[in-house]
Order: C-alpha cells, then structure tokens, then sequence
C-alpha cells in the first residue's frame, strides 16, 4: 500500500517536473525572443502534443497494458480525428490564405 | 435594468408576425388551461417533468419533436405559399418576415425535431435493446432533455418577443455579424444552438457510456442489434462533433457582443474560418441524423420480411465506415470557396466514397426483403418508401460531390432539392417508420396501421411533388432563398411545390388523426405479450409498456436475434426461480429546474440582461453543486414487488397470445422436415 502510494507519488512529480519543463520551453522561447516566425509555431506545437501525452500518461495512469481497451481506441480515434479536424482545417485555410496573397 | 428589451420588441410590424405570435401564446395559454382542467399538473409534475425513466425521457423527447415538427412544417408552407404568388410581386411576406422563416424553418427542422425524434428514440429503446435497466446516467438524461427543451423554448419564444435571425439556419457571418444583423435575431440563434448542443453533447456522451459498460451478461458487441450499433457510432459523432458548433458558437457570440474579430473582414478575421468550424460539425451532423434511421430500417425490415438481417457485418462495419468518412468530407459545403483544385478534389472524392458503405447497406436490405415474408406494416412502407426516394437524393449528392457540377448548382434550389431528398426520406421516415414499429412498446397498444399507411402516401407523394420541381429550378437558375422573381417560367413548378407542401400537411393530419384513433380505441389493440410484431431483438422481451425496471432478471444472450432466439428455444416469458431487490434512480426536479435556469441564461444573453445572466448562471452552478453533494439518488424496488408485478404479467399470457414459432424452425432443403439438434 504504501509502496505504491510512494510510487504514485513520484509518478505525479515527474509529471509536474515535465509539465512545467513543457511549458518553460514555448514560454521562454516567445518571451526571450530566441525564435520567430514558424520555427517558434512549430516548437510550441511539439511541446502542446508533448504535454499532452505527459498528462495521459502520469497523471491519467494511460498505459498500454492496464487501461481497458475500450478506453484506448476512444483515445486513439479521438487523435484520429483531432489530426483530420486541425490539419484539414490548416490545410484548407493556409490554401486559401495562399490563393488570396 | 431589461438590457435591449423594451415594448417594441412585440412584432407588430406585420399582420403575419402578429398572428404568428398569437398562435403560439394562444397554444400555450390553450394547452395550460387544459392541463389545469384535466388537473393533471400534479401528475404531470411528478410522474413526467422530474421522471428520470429512460423511457418517459424519450416520449417526451417524441412529443417535443413532433410539435416542433408542426412549427417548422408551418414555416415551409409559407415559404411554398410566398413562392408560388411572388412573380413579380411582393406576396404576402415582406423580405426581412421571408428571411427569418427560412432560418428558423432550418435551425428548427435539425435541432429541434430531427435531433429530439432520434434522441427519444434512442432513450426510449437501446437500453431495453442492450438488456439494461436505465442509462448510464439517469438524471444526465434529463439534463439533456430539459437543455434541448430550453432551446426549443428560445425559438419559439422569439416569434412573440423580438425577431429570429435572418441569417439561414447557418448564419455565416460577416452578415451574421453585429455590423450587418444588429438586431437580437442571430443571437437567437446563437444560444438555441449553444443551450440544446450543450445537451446534445451530454446525450452522446451518456449513450456511449450506456452502449459500452451497461449490456446484458453476452451482448458482445457483435451481437447487439442495428439499431444499437448506429446508436454507439451517432454518439461517437457527437461527442466529437458538437464541441466544434459549441467552439463557433462562442466565437460568432465574442464577435457581436465583445467585439472580437474571429470573423469580421478587418483585423485579421476571416470569415471562411466560420464556414470551415461550422461544417466540421454539420456534415458528420448529417450522418448523426440519418444513421439511427438506418438502423430502425434494419430493424423494421428484418422483423417484417420474418428473416434474419442479411449482411450483418458487413452493416456494422458499413455503419462504423461512415461515421469515420463523415469526418472528411466537409468542404464540398463549400467547394466555391475558391480552394485550389487539389483541396476541392480531395474532399470530392471523400464524398463519392461515402456512397459506397451507404450503397451496401441498401443491398443489405433488398436481400433481407429477398424470399422474405413481407408483411405491409406502416412501418415496412416507410422503409421501403425510403429505399427507392434516398437512391435518388444519394445520386445527386454523387452529382453535387463534383467541384465542377457544384460550382453550378450551388446555394440553387437543386441542393434544397438534393438535403431534403436526404433528410426526409433519409431521417424523418425512419423516425416514422420507428414510431409505427415502436409505438406499443412505449404505450402498451398499436397505432391505427390505416391511417399509418394513407399518411405515407400523403406524405411521399407531398415529397415527391415538392422537391422534385425544385430539382429542375436548380438546373433553370432559380437560387434558394428567393422572397420574390421575375422568371414567369418558374412559377408552374413552385405552384407545383405548393401542391407537394399541402399533400405533405395532409400526411401530417393523418399521423395526428392515427395519433387521435388509437388512443380512443386502444382498448381493442393493446399489446399484452409485448411483442406485437413477433419480434427478434430484446426490447421485445419485456412488458408494453416496461416496468420501471424494464428486465425483472437481466437476460443472457447468445445470439444476434437474442428474443428470437429465446423463443425458439422456449425460454422466453418464464419465470425466473427467484426475484431480487432493484435499486432504480430516484426522480429529481433538478433537471427541469436547469432547463429553465438555461432558458434564462439565453433569454437573458439574448437581450443583454446581464445581472439576469449572471443570476441564471450562478443558480445552475448551484444546482449542480446540490446534486453532486447528495447521496441518496437510489431507492429500492423489493423482490416482492417485481415479483407481484411479474406474476401479473406472467398470468395475463395465454398460449393463443404467443406467436408461433415453428415456422421459424431449420428445415431440410429436400425432405421439408424439421431439422433436430442445435437451433
């Protein structure tokens, strides 16, 4: 019992510890003005899918052999869509963006 | 103190407004004062407003739909009426009157009839379908009815007080914008939408839970019914789909109240965002609308032709197909967008390749019908009514998913044609064929199948009349949306409309009068096995109407037909060898109680009532914390009870009420003879 608390514990902490680390990154980057322009866009969005991902997996418990399946292939079609949702709509709108230059 | 509110808001502009409002105070005074004389608010309140039953959910969910139905069927036959005087005059309806009765003819048509019929529907069977005793979530349930009920009352409140957007029932900006639509039309709107999506969400989400953790002990997932199946993918659509009408909503609400720039021309807005946001949602919509449709007709044609579904995969796997494409298909709403070739052929092709999971399914039927015993049931009509009108909506939407067809025939009267050449025979004769073949299940005693079939009749060859002129208006140039024109050669076809929109309001009179027959002679048509049509999935197996706990013991299942398996085995209607205490969710007066609170809310929003915002706000907050913190939302039903109420029923059986099953029984090809062994 206690060994386990202990462990979620540390799992919690090593998540807190990314989660800020996560959002340093973008953060300092945009504040120091170390990168503009797209390469500042694209590092955020890497870190926002990041931080993600640590939610699920330290503080949501999300693991490959004792989440339900159930659970996963809602997580996994929820990603699915997600891509087909945000990137057709980037798509779609950076075409057009680009045909009314 | 009552923000933009004032006396002028009472639509005393024109003689059409005006009735129209009193129409609708005089219905709702008419239908208080009944209630009052019948006094049957105490009932009312107790047995049917606070109930948290699955299935007194969903009959009023039918009931919101169908007079929903009435109000927006209303609007169409002004709009036909208008059309067909308005060559070269005004008509009747002044242009700004004509604007907001198309809008509100769209917004109520889907969100208020489509959505609550399918919703009822859903709540009223899958869980009896599943062999469950409720939903997941009982008094979420009723959340989701109240909040779709507030954004009903918003609409409808808007015919009396103030006016509807003259927007479409879309409402692209920049002329939904403040700049150009001032008034509270579109903010009308925008909270309809907000309030009933928000419990539309809900809904979904409480079907999946319900779908995935509440089946009977061997209802794996490939055993449970069509209907089911379309239910858990249109829930999935849902909860994935409303966020992003939720997300536009709230962007186009920051444009006109906050003066944000999402949407605007200037600043960096842009107006195509909405358009995009918007169809994110509205195309798997569609599909949300059309697939438990889909599965009422498997349904229906199974237990009506006396076979098993044909193809049963290969529909489960066609239906879970087109919920994903749903998904991709989105911007042939709006091909004239001016995308470059590569977009618009990609999402054209992603359309044509919808046809192809939606053709299966029709051939799915038509082989369930092959060598089947077909009975007539008003039920089988729509179904097959459907079959041969949506083949047609399915080939011009084909024709519509080419860039280069679409460019011509967009915002024209062919693509009014074409999406009620979907949605009616597509939904709304699912939705009848599923009140016809459900109707004893609900209440204990069949509909008037004479009336069933003549409102069929009326009701697709109104279809037939109404839309198909407008196909060849299309091809003649007429745009939708037109309050008067000058082309004296469209007129024949939209009187011709007009005709259609009668015959269809004859249909309805008779779903009215099959409605009004019924319950004066339901005496001599009641349902006492609960299986009036023989039927072969597990709603069937309890009472009509169900106990409040619909299954006394849960079932076990071991087929895909699980009733109908049950009673070839004989297993069926026999007692079980002990009973055991139920616990069941108690009512709660919460769920009406949020209902009116997110009334309101809109309400208040909509006229910029802001401490009446605040207040309403503040008081769901609380609401909600009063339900979370309280404990004891379960009561007992005592094995007792179920039992007396079981052997009740059980006693009312008499051999000659049950169906014979040994025409169902596997007989050998040559010799004709029963076959023994496993069934």
């Amino acid at each position: 019992m206690d060994h386990s608390a202990e462990r979620s514990l540390s799992t919690y902490l090593t998540g807190f510890a990314l989660a800020v680390v996560l959002t340093a990154i973008p953060f300092g980057l945009v504040w120091g003005g170390l990168l503009t322009g797209t390469a500042a866009y694209g590092v955020i969005a890497v870190a926002a899918v990041l931080q993600v991902v640590v939610h699920l997996v330290f503080f949501l418990h999300l693991n490959l052999k004792s989440t339900p399946a159930e659970n996963l292939f809602f997580l996994g079609f929820a990603a699915v869509l997600i891509c087909i949702m945000v990137g057709g709509s980037l798509w779609i709108m950076m075409d057009l963006h680009h045909r009314m230059m | 103190m009552l923000g933009r509110l004032t006396i002028e808001a009472i639509p005393l502009y024109s003689w059409v407004a005006m009735g129209g409002a009193a129409v609708t105070v005089a219905g709702g005074l008419a239908v208080f004062l009944l209630i009052t004389y019948l006094r049957a608010w105490k009932v009312l309140w107790t047995d049917w407003l606070t109930s948290v039953d699955h299935k007194r959910i969903g009959i009023m969910y039918v009931v919101l739909a169908l007079v929903m139905l009435v109000r927006g069927f209303v609007d169409a036959l002004m709009m036909r009426a208008q059309q067909a005087i308005a060559l070269n005059s005004e008509g009747y309806l002044p242009p700004e009157h004509f604007e907001q009765i198309f809008s509100s003819h769209g917004t109520i048509m889907i969100f208020f009839v489509a959505m609550p019929f399918l919703t009822g529907l859903i709540n009223i069977i899958v869980p009896q379908q599943i062999g469950a005793r409720d939903v997941a979530f009982p008094f979420l349930n009723s959340v989701s009815l109240w909040l779709t009920a507030a954004g009903a009352a918003l609409v409808l409140v808007s015919l009396v007080i103030g006016k509807f957007s003259t927007a479409g029932w879309t409402g692209y900006p920049p002329y939904s914008g403040i700049e150009y639509s001032p008034g509270v039309g579109v903010d009308y709107w925008i909270w309809a939408l907000f309030v009933s999506g928000v419990g539309s969400t809900l809904s979904g989400i409480n079907f999946i839970v319900t779908i995935v953790k509440n089946r009977c002990p061997g209802m794996t997932y490939m055993r449970m019914p069509m209907f089911t199946w379309t239910t858990l993918c249109i829930s999935i659509l849902i909860a994935f789909a409303f966020p992003a009408l939720t997300v536009v909503a709230a962007q186009l609400a920051l444009d006109r109240t906050l003066g944000f720039h999402f949407f605007t021309n200037g600043d960096g807005g842009n107006m195509m965002m909405f358009a995009n946001l918007l169809w994110i949602w509205g195309h798997p919509e569609v599909y949300i609308l059309i697939l438990p449709a889909f599965g009422i007709f498997s349904e229906v044609v199974s237990t009506f032709s006396r076979k098993r579904l044909f193809g049963y995969k290969s529909l489960v796997y066609a239906t879970a197909c087109i919920a994903l494409l749903s998904f991709t298909v989105w911007l042939h709403h709006f091909f004239t967008m001016g995308s470059s070739a590569n977009v618009n052929a990609v999402f054209g092709i992603a359309t044509m390749i919808i046809a192809v999971p939606t053709g299966v399914k029709i051939f799915d039927w038509m082989f369930t019908m092959y060598r089947g015993r077909i009975e007539f049931h008003p039920s089988m009509v729509f179904t097959i009514g459907f079959m041969v009108t949506f083949v047609i909506g399915g080939v011009t939407g084909v024709l519509l998913a080419l860039p280069p067809a679409d460019y011509l025939m967009h915002n024209s009267t062919f693509l009014v044609a074409h999406f009620h050449n979907m949605l009616i025979p597509g939904a709304l004769f699912g939705y009848f064929a599923g009140l016809n073949y459900w109707f004893p299940k609900a209440f204990g005693f069949k509909l008037d199948a004479k009336w069933g079939i003549r409102s069929f009749w009326f009701w697709i060859v109104g279809f037939y009349l109404a839309f198909m002129p407008l196909y060849v208006l299309g091809f003649m140039g007429m745009s939708r949306r037109m309050e008067h024109y000058a082309d004296p050669n469209w007129q024949p076809y939209l009187i011709v409309a007009f005709l259609g929109a009668v015959c269809v309001l004859c249909g309805i009179a008779c779903i009215a009068i099959q409605l009004y027959v019924s319950a004066k002679t339901w005496g001599s048509s009641r349902d006492v096995t609960g299986d009036p049509w023989n039927g072969r999935t597990l709603e069937w197996a309890t009472s009509s109407p169900p106990a409040e706990y619909n299954f006394a013991v849960l079932p076990e299942v071991s087929d895909i037909d699980a009733f109908h398996d049950m009673k070839i085995k004989g297993t069926a209607y026999r007692a079980p060898h002990q009973y055991e205490d139920i616990v069941m969710p108690k009512k709660s007066a919460l769920g009406p109680i949020l209902g009116a609170l997110a009334f309101g809310l809109g309400f208040a929003m909509v006229w910029y009532i802001w401490w009446l915002a605040a207040l309403c706000f503040a008081l769901c907050l609380v609401c909600v914390g009063i339900r979370a913190s309280d404990d004891n939302t379960d009561y007992v039903i005592p094995a007792g009870e179920v039992a007396r109420q079981e052997n009740e029923r059980l006693a009312r059986l008499t051999p000659a009420d049950m169906h014979d099953m040994r025409d169902f029984l596997p007989r050998g090809a040559a010799s004709g003879s029963v076959l023994q062994g496993r069934v």
